[in-house]
């Protein structure tokens, strides 16, 4: 168990410098510099007018179509991975396993090709 | 020893911190970014039962496709989350009463803590020695566990119907790209004129 | 690498594959084949069944993919009847489906699949195949919901299905991690052979159960877990409420029935107080709140929460008797709420469908016989004597009586008669109120179905024995020697 998580030393490393610089750098402005705010300074403004409106816009459902069509491979191709470290000890069975789970998708993106699901217009 | 008790504890405070924080925060957007951090601290911890496998999923699935989706889904919605909020201080109460009965319940169980006799020989496989935890999973989950593994691949096949019939609209009045027809067309079907500048068509 | 035995699991494997043949047939031709692959999908079904029958289970259960899968007797009775069912609302859609604008071909493909996730579920023979077939089975019922996505009722319906339903899998998979840590092993056999002879089962171990009992009664409706019936009974077309009220409430009470028979047999004392205190539950609320009700797609919500009640009383007995009459019921339960159903389709007026049990009224004197057959369906639901409705509740309430669960037996015999007032409310809505506008022409393929069920209701009291056996038959398969 050690072993294993003594590989993961320098990734801990690595977020606590990352973390530690970050604070640095927010604190320390905030320490540092003399700050003046005032209700014209902190509103938003587009090129020097004022905002037309809220800088939240309703995004196109399309979207989330094309995400959660990318999510849904994005988990086959998590998949893949165990498969490909050990294909030489799942022999045949293990790789026409896979074969018919990929072949499942397959159909499922014929399907979502032939409607058109794909295409932005 | 020291260091990963010292990281489990940080981990676990970031993970309950921010995941009180994607609830209790006003603006959707920060939630999503609260529960991204979840996730991390979350794959921390995960890293620290050494299931690595599990942890860099956890990286590349949730934080990296789910966290996204969310945030379209948050862009999604036409709603004045201000007034979304309204409820939450009615509710709030029917919450914390649930909140407490199941923490209530997990230290009642934790500190019980009694195993059943038969639990120790019927023990769930540890990992095995020598092997890689990624090598582990796949040695057992394309062959022993064939059969949910190609359920899932099902389960797959419905999110992606289901995601297609309630979302997909056919737009009408849109000229789409017909590739084949675009391909099949030749030179001949092409006219050239020649404009002389300066007098128009 | 164990042995597979795909034999077993030929039914599902067949469905399985057949379904994505459907889809690509579907993608390449479009919604217009909408009612042809409606028709094949009940065709794939009906072979299923034959194929069904055809594996052998006289002697010994049939474990496939390394004991994962299981095929006994009480599974295949379990199955036959859902997908049944599953082809009578597939065949009660398309009328509907293309008059309402919602004739997309997916529709008949998703409750196919669905009935692949209940298969999966009935035959579940670990937590994780529960799981997994349970979670197949929903996600497709959540989109059927939901498709007619352009109106509000469809939407909200399958968005608060999706949302509860997404909730009580959550509280189902806590309950079997816990399980699964206080036993160590989610097979069914082992923690069956774990609990047999364990002394005082652990605190964790009863939480976990009470989690995964919670979790499967919100699939079934019952009470506490029934809030979302009702709105989603309303919400989604009728022929979705039709399939929800039928198919879905078998796979997942036979699943309920094994997990509690099979794997946990040996605390059968402590999950008896839960399925009694539920079954009580939900034969009280489903009779006193469907009183007030107008609209007859929440009465039914509410008959069919009442009609879990009874159901489960047979579980709450915890013997083979009880299963059988478990089992009894529901093969009897599936006809009439399909009949019903069928009727609440025809209600149609002026090509406008309609849904409030005053839209009934006078529905003697202008149909004569669809009136005849509603009241016959409502008759048997009520558990009028000759009818096929009462011998099933006979059939549970006996295996009470015969546990000493006298208790039980008389709420219920309480409730059903609580509930026979507004099946009779409806009666008199129908044959002693003035008309108002006369229902259009029923369609050809709802007469039917509601032949069909018309003819289980009256002369189903003939095949009362070879139901009664087949029943006995498969629930003896759960409870080994």
């Amino acid at each position: 168990m050690n072993e294993l998580l003594r590989e993961y030393l320098p990734v801990l490393i690595f977020i606590i410098v990352a973390a530690g610089l970050s604070g640095i750098m927010v604190i320390a402005s905030l320490v540092l510099a003399r700050q003046k705010p005032d209700s014209e300074k902190l509103s938003p403004y587009e090129c020097g007018f004022e905002a037309f409106d809220d800088a939240r816009r309703q995004f196109d459902v399309r979207f989330y179509l094309v995400s959660i069509l990318f999510i849904i491979f994005d988990l086959e191709v998590a998949f893949l991975f165990p498969w490909a470290v050990s294909l030489s000890n799942i022999g045949m069975f293990g790789f026409w396993s896979m074969m018919i789970f990929l072949g499942v998708l397959t159909i499922g993106f014929i399907y979502e090709w032939k409607k058109g699901a794909l295409e932005w217009e | 020893m020291i260091v990963q008790a010292l990281s489990f504890y940080v981990f676990a405070a970031v993970l309950i911190v921010s995941g009180v924080l994607v609830v209790a925060n006003r603006n959707p957007v920060y939630s999503v970014l609260f529960l991204i951090l979840t996730f991390f601290n979350a794959a921390g911890l995960f890293v620290l039962l050494g299931a690595e496998f599990l942890a860099m999923m956890l990286v590349v699935v949730y934080v990296g496709a789910v966290a996204v989706l969310f945030l379209f889904v948050v862009m999604m919605l036409d709603i004045n989350f201000a007034e979304l909020r309204q409820g939450f201080v009615r509710y709030a109460g029917i919450g914390a009463v649930v909140g407490i009965v199941l923490v209530a319940e997990i230290i009642f169980v934790v500190s019980s803590g009694a195993m059943s006799p038969a639990a120790g020989a019927l023990g769930g496989s540890p990992m095995p020695a020598g092997v890689t935890n990624t090598e582990a999973l796949g040695n057992i989950l394309y062959t022993d566990y064939f059969y949910l593994f190609q359920a899932a691949g099902v389960v797959l096949l419905i999110a992606m119907i289901g995601a297609i019939v309630l979302t997909h609209r056919e737009r009408e009045g849109v000229r789409r790209q017909r590739i084949a027809a675009q391909l099949a067309r030749d030179r001949r079907s092409v006219e050239i004129k020649k404009v002389p500048t300066g007098t128009g068509i | 690498m164990a042995e597979l035995n795909l034999h077993a699991a030929l039914p599902e494997i067949w469905v399985a594959v057949s379904a994505m043949v459907l889809l690509l047939v579907g993608a390449y031709t479009g919604d217009r084949a909408m009612r042809l692959i409606g028709l094949l999908s009940m065709l794939v079904m009906g072979v299923a069944i034959v194929a069904m029958l055809g594996i052998d289970v006289s002697t010994v259960p049939q474990l496939a993919f390394n004991g994962h899968f299981i095929v006994d007797r009480f599974a295949v009775f379990a199955k036959v009847l859902a997908l049944i069912a599953a082809m009578a609302s597939v065949w009660m859609s398309f009328s509907y489906a293309e008059r309402e604008g919602m004739a997309r071909f997916e529709l008949p493909l998703l409750m196919l699949l669905a009935t692949l996730g209940m298969m999966l579920m009935i035959s579940a023979n670990d937590l994780i195949s529960l799981y997994v077939g349970l979670e197949l089975q929903s996600l497709a019922l959540y989109v059927t919901a939901a498709i007619r996505r352009d109106t509000v009722k469809s939407t909200e319906a399958g968005l608060k299905y999706f949302v509860l339903g997404a909730l009580s899998s959550g509280m189902l998979l806590y309950g079997a991690s816990m399980i699964y840590g206080f036993v160590g092993t989610v097979s069914f056999a082992g923690l069956s052979t774990a609990l047999s002879g364990a002394t005082e089962p652990s605190l964790g171990l009863i939480v976990g159960l009470v989690f995964l009992c919670a979790g499967l009664a919100f699939k079934i409706s019952a009470v506490p877990f029934h809030m979302w019936t009702p709105d989603v009974y309303e919400g989604a077309p009728t022929p979705i409420t039709a399939f929800f009220s039928a198919a879905p409430k078998v796979a997942a009470i036979a699943l309920f029935t094994r997990v509690l028979v099979d794997a946990f047999g040996g605390l059968t004392p402590q999950w008896q107080q839960i399925i009694f205190a539920v079954s009580v539950a939900s034969m009280l609320l489903g009779a006193f709140a469907a009183i007030g009700q107008r609209n007859i797609k929440r009465l039914m919500a509410y008959s069919s929460i009442g009609n879990i009640g009874y159901a489960l009383v047979g579980l709450a007995a915890g013997t083979p008797q009880g299963v059988s009459g478990l089992l009894f019921y529901m093969a009897v339960y599936v006809p009439m709420t399909l009949g019903s159903f069928a009727v609440i389709l025809a209600m149609r007026q002026k090509g406008q469908m309609v849904e409030e049990i005053a839209d009934l009224s006078g529905l003697a004197k202008s149909q004569p016989w669809l009136a005849h057959i509603f009241a016959a369906i409502l008759f048997s639901m009520a558990g009028i004597p000759p009818l096929v409705g009462f011998f099933g509740k006979w059939m549970v309430f006996a295996a009470a009586v015969n546990q000493g669960l006298y208790v039980l037996a008389v709420i219920g015999v309480v409730a059903s008669v609580v509930s026979a007032y507004y099946y009779v409310r409806v009666i008199k809505v129908m044959y002693f109120d003035e008309a108002v506008t006369a229902f259009d022409r029923v369609d050809g393929s709802l007469k039917l179905v509601l032949a069909s069920s018309l003819a289980v209701v009256v002369i189903g009291i003939l095949f009362i024995n070879p139901l009664q056996n087949s029943a006995i038959a498969a629930a003896a398969s759960l409870f080994p020697e």
